[in-house]
């Protein structure tokens, strides 16, 4: 990434953003009232206030984990901005003012122009914008019974949902960045799939209207009810600008009886430039809990962006029989460090769970896989399976595997699996000699190298998901 | 707090033991000691073993041996040494080394194999000046509280060390003793092992009791390999079942060397073996082997760390747990690459088998790879014995029982197998078949 970018994207973070919106914000920092202001601002039922504060009331006594494999200066928490009206960033004219770095990124991924509008911050003619996909998309799942907005909404229109989810899958205590974002969430997501409904098509944030700017501290909360399915996916392929160095979300998902949720994310947000300055901290707290018999859970991630990455999409295995799965692709450039993997926690009898995981380092990248499985003393017949592979671009990068295996019942089968290696030389030669560019022999091994992940993607993400870790990866060799 | 009980032990101690060239490393150790406490599980390298067991409990220096231990008692610890062979054997009873207990097979001209207290005060000796240059210079205090321990007590033990060019046929044996005596005591063995310039030698320490006393042994052992020597390493430990057991082996290996370090555990209510090495030459290799076998409430953990600062090394490593009753097993496995140890080859494996409902593990295989052109893999598995295996065999005719014996001892078997010693290897595929199987009489392969 170019200086001038970086520079653009401070501008914009230390004048234009606070600027502009001067009309619909609260001062720096954190206090009780803050939270307060926050909640009434947003209108929200007392149950939701008491819940905000007695997280942030619990977050005060807590201190930042610094176990991950990661370093990062100390974040200010009485800094930052904690709320601020959605839409608040001033749009832009037209796609002529978006930095041409950025278009060239979305011409290759083949976005359409109306989208690339959309991820810009473009502001999109309002026609359009009535008869968007999206807006049709949304009467045909409220047909179902399917409840899908934004987490605001979904407050307002289905407190008693709300109050009975929120939280009893990431504790608002869970940990530092788990109690923060539940003191001071902004918005998010909220999915209610009812009983036995298959949810039709793919949800995406990219259907929702709203959700442009949801800010740094999101949540989402998804339920699929007994017997229900559905796939979400988050994020969007395309670089975006976000201002905000911190992002703490949270992602809680809840999965009945035999109900079913396959989550998939693609997050590349900004990774900082060359030398490591600026790019996001992406400390995520995402779990699911397969509560029902029968029930699953699969997480898939693609992580190419953000300075640092601290995720571990989790699942708790409650339900006799109940499957979980986390198959993630986490690459690394530059100076971006990944701290990621997931947690498989067996309670039930009779379940299962997958772990894939790939992960690519290159340049002074340092990427970490950290996983723990664990079979309590009534989980019998357990099983796991675990692999994790690592591929070494260059030789100032590196990865690391911190897996915990911990077994309390003799039933439990478990396998963990990991290796490193680099890309061959000879896997090269014999791309090179049948005429293709080094580079493109590279992006065709990496592709191969993931592929056990890719598969597992929706089939547009899987494509774009492709193209982009070509372009992270870009420079890496040469 | 018994911290504060090893330090005045120590203050009562320190001014009066010789030699004074040593008052140094055992002050700045005690201090350490001091100033870390012992390790607790908020510390992500003791996450699973609580050592409050030994840390509640103030065990005070051992006397030496109650009672004259016999020959005789010692043949069950013996794997063709002492009396019955001609290995090089050092006996140590209580901490005390006893000469009357020891024997001296033939060494190569210069080498040396001695009790560390007579080395440290021997002014003017070679030994002592080896002693001099090696010892507390590859065990790490910081960090290791029970090693800085160690260190700020360190006198007695025994020193092994092998000129440039020689080779010892018969296994060293260095043979850890308590008895009854024991009972409220500590020990802290230090062996220093150097290695000299293409020397090849087979040591075997063994931590053995004749009583069911509680008891701690702390022990270190450090070893120097010069480039091409070649040292296997043999550590068993049968403690007391009531004893608790901390032992550190930290090796640091020149180029081409050659170390090959197997960890039997089968005793003790609470053990920790820490093995370390470090591949500082281009060219070494390291195996780290182990079986454990834990059963009743007995809490064994073992550490191990691989360290790849040199490119060209190769290291492999295979560990087998067999945990039965209550046991608790916990097995981390740490393997560095640093950005300079290009072309490393690493493989390293963890399997344990669960017989009860009750057994449980904790296994973390670690690797930390800052280099590109390198063969890393690990793999760890937890399991119950193989369904199928037994179905077969009970198809043949095999009882449940016989059958369930046979593979269990198969899983075990399967590392012992990579001893090279005979003695040593027949010995200990002879304790795996007693300590869980009882069946004796099946004869080994």
């Amino acid at each position: 990434m170019s200086t001038a970018i970086e520079t653009l994207v401070n501008r914009e973070y230390q004048y234009g953003f606070v600027t502009d919106i001067e009309a619909d914000t609260i001062p720096r920092g954190l206090n009780e009232d803050v939270v307060r202001v926050i909640s009434a601002k947003k209108q929200e039922p007392a149950f939701l206030l008491n819940w905000r504060l007695k997280a942030y009331r619990r977050w005060l006594t807590m201190t930042e984990p610094h176990w991950a494999n990661v370093t990062y200066p100390a974040i200010d928490y009485q800094n930052i901005i904690y709320y601020s009206a959605p839409k608040s960033a001033k749009p832009l004219a037209s796609l002529d003012d978006v930095d041409p770095e950025l278009r060239r990124t979305y011409e290759r991924l083949g976005i359409s122009l109306t989208e690339q509008k959309r991820i810009a911050g473009v502001a999109v003619d309002a026609i359009f914008d009535s008869v968007s996909v999206g807006t049709t998309m949304k009467a045909e799942l409220a047909a179902l019974g399917i409840i899908f907005c934004s987490f605001g909404e979904a407050v307002r229109e289905h407190p008693e949902l709300v109050e009975k989810y929120l939280g009893t899958v990431v504790p608002h205590s869970d940990n530092f960045f788990a109690a923060l974002n539940a003191a001071v969430f902004s918005d998010g997501s909220f999915c209610y799939v009812p009983k036995g409904v298959k949810c039709p098509m793919e949800l995406s944030t990219y259907f929702r209207i709203n959700s442009a700017d949801t800010g740094q501290f999101e949540r989402t909360l998804l339920i699929a009810d007994e017997g229900a399915s559905v796939s979400y996916l988050e994020g969007c392929t395309a670089p975006r600008r976000d201002t905000n160095q911190l992002h703490a979300a949270v992602v809680e998902l809840v999965a009945l009886d035999h109900a079913s949720i396959k989550y998939s994310t693609v997050q590349n947000w900004y990774a900082g430039d060359a030398e490591g300055r600026g790019g996001i901290y992406n400390f995520v707290t995402k779990r699911g809990k397969a509560a029902g018999a029968h029930s699953k859970i699969s997480w898939t991630q693609v992580e190419t962006g953000s300075a640092i990455t601290w995720k571990y999409p989790s699942v708790i295995l409650q339900g006799d029989h109940s499957t979980g799965e986390f198959y993630s692709v986490a690459v690394v450039n530059n100076r971006q460090q990944a701290d990621t993997g997931t947690k498989m926690i067996h309670i039930g009898k009779n379940t299962k769970s997958t772990i894939i995981s790939k992960g690519i380092s290159a340049g002074q990248g340092n990427n970490s896989y950290r996983g723990k499985v664990k079979v309590l003393p009534r989980a019998d017949n357990a099983r796991n399976y675990t692999q994790c592979d690592s591929m070494l671009i260059g030789n100032r990068c590196g990865a690391h595997t911190f897996p915990y295996i911990e077994v309390e019942n003799d039933s439990a089968t478990l396998e963990h699996e990991a290796s490193t290696s680099k890309i061959g030389e000879d896997q090269i030669f014999y791309c090179k000699q049948r005429g293709l560019k080094a580079e493109h022999a590279i992006s065709l091994i990496v592709s191969g190298f993931c592929k056990e992940v890719f598969q597992n993607l929706p089939m547009e993400f899987a494509l774009e998901a492709q193209q982009l870790l070509g372009i992270t990866l870009e420079g890496s060799v040469g | 707090m018994s911290v504060q009980s090893y330090v005045d032990d120590w203050t009562r101690w320190a001014p009066g033991a010789g030699p004074a060239w040593l008052a140094g490393t055992r002050r700045s150790a005690i201090d350490r000691f001091a100033a870390a406490g012992f390790p607790t599980p908020r510390l992500e390298d003791w996450h699973f073993t609580s050592v409050s067991p030994i840390a509640e409990r103030a065990f005070s220096p051992m006397d030496g041996p109650a009672s004259g231990v016999a020959p005789d008692d010692l043949a069950p610890y013996e794997f063709g040494g002492g009396e019955h062979g001609d290995w090089t054997q050092l006996v140590f009873v209580n901490g005390r080394y006893s000469a009357a207990l020891s024997s001296h097979g033939s060494l190569p001209h210069g080498a040396e194999v001695a009790s560390l207290d007579t080395v440290l005060t021997d002014d003017g000796g070679a030994a002592r000046a080896l002693a001099e240059r090696h010892l507390g210079t590859i065990a790490q205090t910081a960090d290791h509280a029970f090693t800085a321990l160690n260190t700020a007590f360190v006198g007695l033990g025994a020193l092994v060390y092998l000129p440039a060019d020689t080779e010892v046929a018969r296994p060293i044996h260095l043979l850890f003793v308590t008895d009854s005596a024991a009972d409220g005591g500590v020990t802290h063995p230090r062996t220093l092992v150097v290695l000299d310039r293409f020397a090849r030698a087979t040591l075997v320490e063994s931590y053995v009791s004749l009583s069911d006393a509680t008891y701690l042994t702390n022990a270190v052992t450090e070893i120097a390999l010069a480039d091409g020597a070649s040292l296997t390493h043999i550590r068993v430990q049968r403690e007391s079942e009531r004893g608790y057991h901390i032992g550190t082996s930290q090796a640091r290996q020149a180029r081409d060397s050659r170390y090959v370090s197997f960890s039997f555990v089968a005793g003790a209510a609470l053990s920790r073996q820490n093995i370390y090495t470090s591949l500082d030459g281009a060219g070494a290799e390291a195996t780290l082997n182990g079986l454990y076998m834990a059963d009743g409430t007995q809490h064994v953990d073992h550490q191990t760390r691989i360290e790849h600062i040199a490119p060209n090394c190769a290291s492999h490593e295979v560990y087998k747990g067999i945990l039965d009753g209550e046991s608790h097993g916990v097995f981390n496995g740490k393997v560095y690459v640093r950005p300079e140890a290009q072309k490393t080859d690493g493989k390293q494996t963890n399997n344990n088998l669960l017989l009860s409902a009750g057994a449980r593990i904790d296994t973390k295989p670690q690797l930390e790879i800052f280099a590109d052109d390198v063969k890393c893999t690990h793999g760890a598995t937890v399991g119950r014995l193989d369904e199928s295996a037994l179905f077969y065999l009970k198809s043949r005719g095999i009882a449940t029982r016989e059958a369930r014996t046979l593979l269990t001892y198969a899983f075990a078997a399967d590392v012992l197998e990579g001893i090279e010693s005979d003695a040593v290897r027949d010995g200990l595929e002879g304790l795996a078949r007693e300590r869980f199987l009882d069946v004796p009489q099946l004869a080994a392969p």
